[in-house]
């Protein structure tokens, strides 16, 4: 993959669940999350979870975590490759917020 | 109590919508196998039903980890036929959605349109071999049979032609979205 691609946009379901698992979570914990955060706005789809997980995983930015009490369970948790990720998306909507919050106020006076 | 209904349902959206119909009025689906629904008397509204067609038949082991995921997240597998799965959700533990971006729903709209493609070929071209032996073979008991099955398939190609323009119609638009929005 390439710088270029790596820099654009993350959809809103990767971004949240990027954060989510700056804390260990299995699956229902990042559902729950995702939820209470957005103010459930946000009810993401089982399957779309289950799509975004497993793409995640082979690109490196979030990896299974052993799970000592309950095997059964697969927990996840962010890698420090997907935690750049999310820095780099912070100032891209910094920017995006900037840039639109200075035009419109502008276009108010 | 248990009941039994025989239908035939050839999308699977208003197929899905008449399993929460029912569920609403208390007869909870608990089964499926070709064409037979059974039903079993429970709370009124107390699940809420989806249905998803999979990658592969749902005894693959990919199927088999996804159908063990969505156990996880307190979903369960209600039935299988061939790649389709039957889900429920206990409609209080909140909504219940397969999919909430459009490149997951427009995948799954593009495997359901394929399999109704597929679906319609097969039936539209036995439907017409059947039609067409009796004529061929004319005067006995098979071929009166062939007559019969033959429109039956028709029928059933006649449904799956606007079944299948109606999943490409909703995946054009929601491509056409996909340009604007997230």
């Amino acid at each position: 993959m390439s710088d270029n691609q790596e820099r654009s946009a993350l959809t809103e379901a990767v971004y949240y669940i990027l954060l989510a698992l700056h804390n260990p979570m299995h699956g229902y914990g990042i559902m729950q999350f995702i939820r209470e955060i957005s103010k459930e706005r946000l009810n993401l789809g089982a399957g779309t979870l289950y799509g975004a997980l497993n793409t995640l995983m082979e690109k490196g930015w979030i990896r299974a975590v052993e799970n000592e009490w309950d095997s059964r369970k697969k927990e996840y948790e962010i890698t420090e490759r997907g935690k750049q990720v999310v820095q780099n998306e912070l100032l891209r909507l910094q920017e995006l917020l900037d840039n639109g919050s200075r035009i419109v106020r502008e276009d108010k006076k | 109590m248990k009941h039994t209904i025989h239908k035939v349902m050839v999308n699977y959206e208003k197929e899905e919508k008449w399993l929460n119909e029912m569920g609403a009025i208390g007869m909870n689906f608990i089964h499926y196998t070709w064409c037979t629904y059974l039903f079993e008397e429970g709370k009124p509204g107390e699940y809420i039903y989806r249905i998803e067609l999979l990658k592969n038949n749902a005894r693959h082991p990919e199927s088999v980890a996804y159908i063990r995921f969505m156990e996880e997240l307190g979903i369960e597998c209600v039935s299988t036929c061939l790649s389709w799965v039957y889900f429920k959700k206990k409609a209080a533990d909140g909504p219940f959605d397969l999919f909430s971006d459009y490149d997951s729903k427009i995948a799954h709209y593009s495997r359901v349109s394929k399999f109704s493609a597929v679906g319609f070929v097969i039936v539209a071209f036995w439907g017409v071999y059947n039609v067409i032996l009796p004529f061929v073979l004319p005067g006995n008991v098979i071929s009166s049979l062939n007559l019969i099955l033959g429109i039956m398939d028709l029928i059933l190609a006649a449904a799956l032609a606007p079944t299948y323009f109606s999943y490409r119609g909703k995946m054009k638009k929601l491509k056409a979205d996909r340009q604007l929005r997230e």
